[in-house]
């Protein structure tokens, strides 16, 4: 039986048992109908929560005080700087697509410059940035709406056998970012710089290096998910990476990767992602008013949190 | 004489009110007529709740968290007060009291569990937004009449807000820098584990601190429905915001329980007085969040500066 031991000693199957069951009580509520259709649209939206989500993740990884608070406003500002490069043509896309990393990278230098430079806490630095890149995203985008190419939004919409297309390049991606955690000098270097940061300095560890990739990794994946979503959702809004910055860091410690740092958790950030996703749905599906809704969200969030989070105690 | 004023500890002391007279030059610059009693109050007025969210905000740093979801609480406050408070006093004070008792709750979870802050008050902040949604669904409701009486009182020679500001201020400093318990409740930030050895209970600073916290909300959502004709959930949303800013401003550091009550009072009148001075220089709408990042990164910038004179001396 240690096989089946060992199986429910990984912290991440909670997540997908969470995940089940909230869309089994979504779809006994609709008595069966639209289960494998709401599977679908929980695979889609929670593909973008992975995305932000694993870049989080490294983020988190890196130890106490270590958070993103910048990933909304990189999505608006790569989603509205590239849509509005693109300018709806097909054969833009590879370009729009390297404004993306472009605005990725730009993001990652500058949040890493003031944590660098000023010495403050991640929090605040990207914080203060966020405020800076939600502002050019808004001058630059005059909050106009611009369609994506037809062919990124079919990229972002298609789907085989109810199986979107992006969830599963998304999960490709997420187990390739398993292998840069795990097997990797650099993942390796994350994993030592959040178990002890004086420990990983002492051992020779490149740590500002290491933190610097890290923020720079996850400007570059908000801005991908702020591509992908624009392409997605018929064009860039402002007010779209909203919904992330609870999201991108729920997921990470809802997937169950430890917010002391030092421990990372990719295929938790799946079930994590999914049941968001799903609650929120179901909320819908019970056509709770608006009030009830916020009040259930958070209220549930709150509680897997403090059920999946916090057994492990900081050193 | 000239090394007490150049030493760089001096100087971190100062830069929150050299931050604020240099912003209150360029704005008398720019447009004379603010230099008055109608001006100074016009100004400052939404001053006070945003310096008594700061206060809540500098509570809940001072053990080494972070509120999220002090925006959505002040919303609430302000949605019961223009509802309950305003029919059934007593049973306003009794929600709000509760409001209070959750705060403490919720100070207790973070230190039991050992969760992260932010994700938890991120969480409430939607418990606060629903439960606002709930008790107003469409802005209306009205301000209690006393609340109203006293935040339109018009003192002499020396305009309210600044009377306010000077008050919430000292009872502030007071409170956590002269008192006994004070220096535990800033020590359990700073050395948890010192303060812990020496028999305090780091549970009961954690939930004593977060109570404060939501007693500065609930007065900063009390003021703010003085202020404002009626309520609305999302009234106080980007106080989340304004509180951190203003207690960065105010030159508190966010770990180590180093805060400053009085720069904290300090960093949210300067943050209140940006967004007139940003519309005195014709900084489009657009950029205003943008501008009041980049002086938050300025003030940060010339606090790293001053760090590293001290470092090399």
């Amino acid at each position: 039986m240690s096989w089946l031991q060992r199986i429910f000693e990984k912290p991440w199957l909670w997540s997908f048992i969470a995940a089940f069951l909230v869309w089994l009580a979504t779809i006994v509520f609709t008595r069966g109908q639209g289960g494998g259709e709401l599977l679908t649209a929980a695979l889609t939206f929670a593909t973008f929560f992975v995305i932000v989500g694993i870049g989080q993740m490294f983020v988190i990884t890196l130890g106490p005080g270590n958070v993103d608070l910048s990933i909304p406003a990189t999505m608006t500002l790569a989603g509205s700087v590239a849509m509005k490069v693109m300018d709806t043509q097909d054969s833009m896309i590879l370009i729009g697509l390297v404004v993306t990393i472009a605005c990725g990278l730009a993001v990652g230098i500058f949040n890493y410059a003031l944590i660098l430079v000023l010495r403050i806490p991640p929090i605040i630095a990207t914080l203060s940035s966020s405020f800076v890149i939600l502002s050019t995203a808004i001058a630059y985008g005059r909050g106009l709406r611009i369609k994506p190419p037809p062919l990124l939004a079919e990229f972002t919409t298609v789907q085989v056998a109810g199986i979107p297309i992006l969830a599963i390049v998304v999960t490709a991606l997420a187990g390739a970012m398993g292998v840069v955690l795990h097997r990797t000098i650099y993942g390796r270097s994350v994993l030592a710089i959040g178990q002890s940061l004086r420990a990983a300095r002492f051992a020779g560890i490149p740590v500002e290096r290491i933190r610097f990739l890290t923020y720079v990794l996850s400007a570059l994946l908000a801005s991908l998910c702020g591509f992908l979503f624009s392409g997605f959702s018929g064009g860039s809004s402002l007010s779209m990476g909203e919904q992330y910055l609870l999201a991108s860091i729920a997921v990470v410690v809802i997937g169950g990767t430890s917010v002391a740092g030092g421990s990372g958790n990719l295929p938790g950030l799946w079930g994590a992602a999914l049941f968001l996703f799903l609650v929120q749905s179901m909320l819908n599906t019970y056509q709770l008013s608006a009030g009830l809704r916020y009040l259930a969200t958070g209220l549930i969030i709150i509680t897997v949190i403090t059920a999946a989070g916090g057994q492990k105690t900081q050193r | 004489m000239i090394a007490t004023v150049t030493s760089p500890r001096f100087l971190r002391a100062i830069l929150p009110a050299l931050s604020l007279a240099v912003l209150l030059a360029l704005i008398f610059y720019l447009n004379p007529r603010t230099m008055s009693y109608v001006g100074l109050n016009l100004m400052l007025n939404l001053a006070i709740p945003i310096a008594l969210a700061t206060i809540a905000q500098l509570c809940v740093i001072t053990v080494n968290d972070l509120d999220l979801s002090i925006g959505a609480y002040v919303g609430f406050v302000v949605c019961v007060a223009a509802t309950y408070l305003h029919q059934t006093p007593a049973l306003g004070v009794l929600v709000l009291g509760a409001g209070i008792l959750v705060y403490a709750a919720l100070g207790a979870l973070i230190h039991l569990r050992n969760l992260p802050s932010i994700v938890v008050t991120l969480g409430m902040s939607f418990v606060w937004l629903g439960l606002a949604v709930l008790v107003l669904p469409t802005p209306g409701g009205k301000s209690p009449e006393w609340i109203a009486w006293l935040m339109k009182l018009k003192p002499a020679y020396i305009p309210f807000p600044i009377i306010a500001a000077a008050i919430i201020a000292a009872v502030a400093w007071f409170a956590l820098m002269r008192t006994s318990y004070g220096s535990i409740l800033r020590g359990s930030g700073g050395n948890p584990k010192a303060i812990e050895r020496a028999g305090w209970s780091l549970l009961k600073t954690k939930v004593a601190m977060f109570a404060l916290a939501g007693f500065f909300g609930v007065l900063s959502g009390l003021s703010l429905i003085g202020l404002t004709t009626s309520a609305q959930a999302n009234v106080a949303e980007r106080y989340t915001l304004y509180s951190i800013a203003g207690v960065i401003l105010g030159g508190g550091d966010f770990v180590g329980g180093r805060v400053s009550p009085v720069g904290a009072v300090l960093g949210a009148i300067t943050l209140t007085l940006s967004a007139p001075f940003l519309t005195f220089i014709h900084i489009p709408p657009d950029w205003q969040i943008g501008a009041q990042g980049a002086i938050l990164i300025i003030v940060l910038a010339l606090r790293a500066i001053i760090d590293r004179v001290e470092r090399r001396r």
